[in-house]
């Protein structure tokens, strides 16, 4: 029988600790077949970030570094610029990459650090328990902003694709979703890209993922996914905001 | 770069970072802050020309993230700052002891607390040799007196975090960054680095390396605890260092490191032609702390510890010697460096046995 479907290599046989319709499982499974598709397991080091995805050196199986809150670009700047051939990526939730972050992402970026950085944005903190993230959107409720977020009061949300692509060391810059198939499939030729970039010397790649958090949203997995489409998208465009031309 | 046995003037921050290239450093990952500077730019100029990578970091948090990275990948890697700047690297080195990560950082001491002032100090002795940042854990941390004796230890530091697989510090101050001073440097050695098996340079056949400090089993993180603390108790057996000058039969014995050591040198020259008998028991790892150059004493009448602090180190003497003599402190602060009229008449006072403190 011809096997059609199976884990990727770059996965590791873990069950994960993540919430049911929680997105991160789908975007970790882009990542680890964009490593298996490019043939990178082997010289790949991923660095884990604060969050939710703390543990996600636990579920691939290149190397990995875990970084402490916010200092992932940072962390894998050092690795870079150790091992230059290598291929080096981030992956870190909203709250660890733009809010606490910004000083890390925004200067790796300038800097043209040659790594990849996966982005997951769901509006919210997960691992504590459903704060206010700086992507939180307006009127949106969390734990510390129980009537809604008010842009006079709590400030406005953040667009970070919009923000570093303005940086000359940012090559590649796409926002994605992982909310449908045709989505997800969006979202996986843009990681796969990313790493290309990285492969290529461009510059720091970065690709913002919508994803969902059922559990601190309040929501049904299902419920989950259209609120992502109809609250989150038009504050969120999707598309690419900068790509180079070398990669198709 | 001068050959072997050959003198050369430097600026103490430069020295080291000569040193440090000469054995074996690559990389260096730092932000400006004074008055250590000369030390960054030196690297900037230099590492280049073999073949090293200096990285200007957004901030001194992000500088000893760049370390981690680095030491996790097996570099032999090292930053450096000064006091304020400590305080910001203080969360990073917390997680470069419980990853068990080596790295040199080079502490520069000026005046705090606060924003402070740019003038020397050793105000930082708590955060450099109490851990400093969350958490159970040390540094090995030297106390050089001189820009020769900073040469020297940076290849040794440099050796015992790696050996310990523990980040090690150079805890100088102001002075000692700024002085210029006649050195002789090793030649450039061909360091073999030990194997560093566990580190993250992509998988090695096969198997996989993680470098990470979260143990969410509480019993998985107190065999960490336990197994760190195993490692301090045995650097604490074999590690310490010290001088120790005519401390038998003396009625005062000083203890002071650095700086301030020297300072305390004149003080006793001046003493003993007063016919005082001084002797000095002078840190040279201020932790592990020198306990042993103090369990074997006998015949000493006094301790006076000197320091550009308020009183930090002290607090180790008093503990070592636990009430077996009377321990005295002396300390400037803020910049002032003391002056050793001022500490001969402690001594004095000491000698005819006045004065605790």
């Amino acid at each position: 029988m011809k096997q059609v479907f199976k884990r990727p290599q770059a996965l590791s046989d873990t069950v994960m600790h993540y919430c049911p319709g929680c997105t991160h499982g789908i975007v970790h499974r882009l990542v680890a077949e964009a490593i298996d598709e490019l043939g990178i397991l082997d010289r790949t080091i991923g660095v884990a970030s604060v969050g939710c995805s703390v543990l996600a050196y636990e579920y691939f199986e290149c190397d990995f570094q875990e970084a402490a809150h916010g200092r992932a670009p940072a962390v894998a700047t050092g690795i870079k610029r150790v091992l230059p051939d290598r291929v080096v990526f981030t992956y870190q939730g909203d709250g660890d990459l733009a809010s606490i972050g910004t000083a890390e992402i925004i200067h790796a970026a300038t800097r043209g650090e040659k790594i990849t950085v996966i982005f997951i944005n769901n509006a919210i903190y997960g691992m504590t328990g459903g704060q206010m993230a700086p992507t939180t959107l307006l009127g949106q409720k969390t734990t510390t902003t129980p009537r809604g977020r008010l842009a006079e009061y709590h400030g406005q949300p953040i667009r970070i694709c919009e923000m570093i692509k303005e940086l000359d060391g940012a090559a590649y810059v796409t926002r994605v979703a992982s909310n449908s198939p045709r989505n997800i499939a969006v979202a996986k030729r843009a990681i796969r890209k990313a790493f290309q970039v990285q492969l290529l010397g461009l510059g720091l790649s970065l690709v913002e993922v919508l994803s969902t958090c059922p559990t601190n949203w309040g929501l049904t997995p299902v419920e989950s996914m259209k609120w992502l489409e109809e609250k989150m998208m038009p504050h969120y465009p999707l598309g690419e905001f900068k790509s180079p031309g070398e990669v198709k | 770069m001068c050959m072997l046995g050959e003198l050369l003037l430097m600026k103490g921050n430069e020295a080291v970072a000569e040193a440090a290239i000469r054995a074996g450093c690559r990389h260096f990952f730092g932000y400006p802050i004074t008055p250590q500077n000369e030390l960054p730019e030196y690297m900037a100029r230099r590492l280049p020309e073999v073949g090293g990578v200096f990285v200007q970091a957004e901030s001194e948090v992000a500088a000893i993230n760049m370390v981690y990275g680095a030491a996790g990948a097996g570099a032999r890697v090292m930053t450096s700052s000064s006091s304020p700047g400590i305080s910001l690297k203080q969360e990073g080195i917390s997680y470069l002891a419980a990853s068990e990560l080596p790295c040199l950082i080079v502490n520069m001491m000026r005046g705090g607390p606060g924003l402070g002032g740019i003038q020397p100090a050793q105000s930082d002795y708590f955060q450099a040799t109490k851990g400093g940042g969350h958490g159970d854990y040390h540094l090995i941390v030297f106390g050089p007196e001189s820009v020769q004796e900073m040469v020297d230890l940076t290849p040794l530091a440099f050796d015992l975090a790696d050996r310990y697989r523990n980040p090690a510090m150079i805890l100088g101050d102001g002075i000692l960054g700024q002085m210029m001073e006649p050195v002789e440097l090793s030649e450039m050695l061909d360091v073999q680095l030990p194997p560093k098996e566990w580190a993250t340079t992509g998988r090695s056949g096969g198997r996989r390396h993680v470098v990470s400090s979260l143990y969410l089993d509480s019993s998985e993180l107190e065999k960490l605890n336990k197994r760190l603390q195993d490692k301090y108790l045995e650097i604490m057996r074999t590690e310490q260092r010290w001088e120790s000058l005519d401390v038998e039969g003396a009625e005062v014995v000083l203890v002071a490191y650095g700086t301030t050591a020297r300072v305390v040198k004149s003080a006793m020259n001046l003493a003993r032609e007063e016919g005082i008998r001084v002797g000095l028991i002078r840190p040279i790892t201020l932790w592990p702390f020198p306990t042993k150059a103090f369990e074997s004493l006998e015949d000493v009448g006094r301790f006076l510890v000197v320091e550009m602090s308020s009183g930090q180190m002290v607090e180790d003497v008093r503990l070592v010697v636990n009430g077996r003599w009377p321990v005295s402190f002396y300390g400037r602060t803020g910049g002032v460096v003391p002056d050793p009229k001022d500490i001969l008449a402690r001594i004095r006072e000491l000698a005819r046995g006045g004065g605790t403190r």
